[in-house]
C-alpha cells in the first residue's frame, strides 16, 4: 500500500535513497548541497540503512570516493547542487568513462558569480555532455519515482553508466507537496539485489581501472560509450514499465501535455511545467490549440521522438532556465531545435530564458508567450528568436 | 598487431588481464638515459625502491643493470643515487649523443 505524505522534495529523494539502501555513499554536505545528504546521515546515525557514509573534504572528493567505491563492487549513490557539481565536474567524466553506475540527486541551483543558490539549471546543463544519464523531475513525487528508477536504469547490464536526478532547488527541494510513497518491499524488489562487475575487491580476479588510453584506441571508447547512450532510452522505458506495476504511475522519456492536436506549444523542464499547464489549461477553455512538451530523460536526448511529438505544431517556444552564453540559444533549445532538423515543414522556433537564479516564472509569463505564439502561427514570423523574459530594463 | 575495433574494447576500459602492463614499452618515452657506472655502485639499490616502473635489473639481490623497455628517463634513480666518495653509480645522458 502507497503512503501519502507531505514533504519537501528533498525529504523524498533522502527518502528514496533510504529505500534502495545503498553500500557507500561520499558526500560533502554544506551549502550549496541541500538537505538530501543532511536527512540521508540521519538514516545511517539512526541506523536505518546499512550505508558506509563517507564526509569527504569537498565535492571532488565526495565523487572521488563514489567512484572508488563503485569501482570497488558497490551500488553507490550521492548528492550535490550548484557549485558543488561545478568542482565535482572532472570526476564526472571518470565515473562515466569508467562506465561506473553511480546515482546522483543533483538539486538544481544557480552558478556563482554572482552568489546565488536559486533554482536554475545551469549547474545541470554544464553538466549535460559529461556522459551521464539526466532524469529530470517537475515535482517531489516525479524526483522520488526517478530516484528509484536512476538505479535500475543505471545499473542496468547493458547500460552501466551515472545517472543524474534533476529536480529544482526550492520550488521543488524546499518546498512541501502532497505525495505517495512506495512500501520499502516494493522499492527493494525494483531495484534489485546489485550485481557488480569487474569489482575491484575480487582479489581472484584482479583488475585495473583508469588506464592510459592513447591516440591509438581513445576514439574507440568514445565511440563505444556513444553506442551505450544510444540503448538508455529502451532501458528507461522498460523500467517504468515495470515501474508503472509497483506506483500506478507511468512515465516515458519526456511527457506531453495536450499536444496530440496542438497547433502551439511550449517545451519547458521541471517545475515551471506545471504552471505552464495551468495556463494551457486556460488557453484551450478559450478555444486554443496550446499544448506542451516536457523532456525528462534530457540524457542521452530523444531526439527522434521528440522531433516526432513536435514536428505538427506550428508554433513552438523553448523556455531555458539556463543560458548558453556566447550568443547562442539556450541548452534545450539547441537539442528542440536539432530533433526538428530532420523535419523541413516543423514549426517556427523561438526561445524565451527564464527564472534565471530563482526569478519567479509566473502564469502571467506562460500567457506572454503563448500568446506570442498565437501571433506567431498566424504570420509565420518571429520578432526575436531568443528573448529574456521576466527582467527588467 | 591489429587494433580491436570500438565494439571489442572492454567496457570502462577496465584492464582485467593482471600484470599486462608488460605489454605496454615506455622507454621510447625517454629523452634521457640512466647510465650505470658499476665502479661508484655500493648496491644499497635505492635505485630499484625508488625507480616508480620496474626499470631496474636486480639479480640475487645486486642492481645489474637497467630494462630501458620500461625506463622513461625520469631521473630519479640518478637523483636517489649516493654513489661512493661523492661520485655518482647512475648518470642521466642525453639520449641520441
Amino acid at each position: 500500500m502507497a503512503k501519502v505524505v507531505a514533504v519537501t522534495g528533498n525529504e523524498a529523494v533522502a527518502y528514496a535513497l533510504k529505500q534502495v539502501n545503498p553500500d557507500v555513499s561520499a558526500a560533502y554536505p554544506i551549502t550549496p548541497a541541500t538537505d538530501i545528504m543532511q536527512r540521508f546521515t540521519s538514516y545511517v546515525s539512526n541506523g536505518q540503512v546499512k550505508t558506509e557514509m563517507v564526509l569527504a573534504e569537498s565535492e571532488h572528493s565526495a565523487m572521488s570516493g563514489c567512484i572508488g567505491a563503485s569501482a570497488a563492487g558497490g551500488r553507490v549513490m550521492t548528492a550535490t547542487s550548484s557549485q558543488g557539481m561545478a568542482l565535482m565536474w572532472e570526476e564526472l567524466f571518470i565515473a562515466s568513462g569508467s562506465r561506473l553506475p553511480i546515482v546522483m540527486a543533483l538539486v538544481n541551483r544557480a552558478l556563482s558569480a554572482p552568489l546565488n543558490i536559486h533554482g536554475d539549471h545551469s549547474d545541470g546543463m554544464g553538466a549535460r555532455d559529461c556522459g551521464w544519464i539526466q532524469l529530470w523531475s517537475e515535482n517531489a513525487q516525479e524526483a522520488y519515482d526517478n530516484t528509484i528508477q536512476a538505479f535500475r536504469i543505471a545499473e542496468h547490464m547493458d547500460i552501466r553508466l551515472p545517472a543524474m536526478v534533476c529536480l529544482d532547488g526550492f520550488i521543488i527541494s524546499h518546498s512541501i507537496e502532497r505525495m505517495e510513497y512506495i512500501d520499502d518491499d516494493a522499492v527493494k524488489n525494483f531495484v534489485g539485489e546489485f550485481k557488480a562487475l569487474n569489482p575491484l575487491l575480487d582479489i581472484e580476479h584482479p583488475v585495473s581501472y583508469g588506464p592510459l588510453i592513447l591516440t591509438d584506441y581513445y576514439m574507440e571508447y568514445r565511440k563505444a560509450h556513444a553506442e551505450v547512450m544510444s540503448k538508455v532510452s529502451k532501458v528507461v522505458l522498460d523500467a517504468a514499465k515495470e515501474f508503472e506495476k509497483i506506483s500506478g504511475r507511468k512515465y516515458g522519456l519526456f511527457e506531453t501535455y495536450r499536444l496530440d492536436d496542438a497547433e502551439i506549444g511550449l517545451v519547458i523542464l521541471n517545475s515551471a511545467a506545471g504552471t505552464s499547464k495551468d495556463v494551457i489549461d486556460s488557453f484551450r477553455e478559450k478555444g486554443i490549440k496550446a499544448g506542451l512538451l516536457k523532456p525528462r530523460l534530457f540524457r542521452p536526448f530523444p531526439y527522434e521522438e521528440i522531433g516526432n511529438a513536435l514536428k505538427n505544431l506550428k508554433a513552438v517556444c523553448v523556455l531555458d532556465r539556463a543560458d548558453a552564453f556566447g550568443g547562442s540559444y539556450g541548452p534545450l533549445f539547441i537539442d528542440i531545435a536539432a530533433s526538428l532538423y530532420p523535419h523541413k515543414n516543423g514549426p517556427v522556433l523561438m526561445n524565451k530564458i527564464y527564472g534565471l537564479g530563482g526569478r519567479d516564472y509566473l502564469p502571467g509569463h506562460a500567457e506572454l508567450v503563448l500568446n506570442e505564439l498565437v501571433d506567431i502561427a498566424k504570420t509565420g514570423k518571429v520578432k526575436m528568436i531568443k528573448e529574456y523574459i521576466g527582467v527588467r530594463e | 598487431m591489429k587494433l580491436k575495433g570500438w565494439k571489442d574494447v572492454n567496457p570502462g576500459a577496465v584492464c582485467t588481464e593482471a600484470g599486462s602492463a608488460l605489454k605496454f614499452k615506455t622507454g621510447s618515452w625517454r629523452a634521457y638515459r640512466p647510465k650505470w657506472v658499476e665502479e661508484n655502485c655500493i648496491q644499497c639499490l635505492f635505485c630499484w625502491a625508488y625507480c616508480p616502473d620496474m626499470a631496474v635489473f636486480v639479480k640475487d639481490g645486486k642492481m645489474t643493470g637497467f630494462n630501458y623497455d620500461y625506463c622513461k628517463g625520469c631521473g630519479i634513480c640518478a637523483l636517489e643515487c649516493p654513489g661512493k666518495k661523492g661520485n655518482k653509480a647512475i648518470v642521466m645522458e642525453e639520449e641520441g649523443k
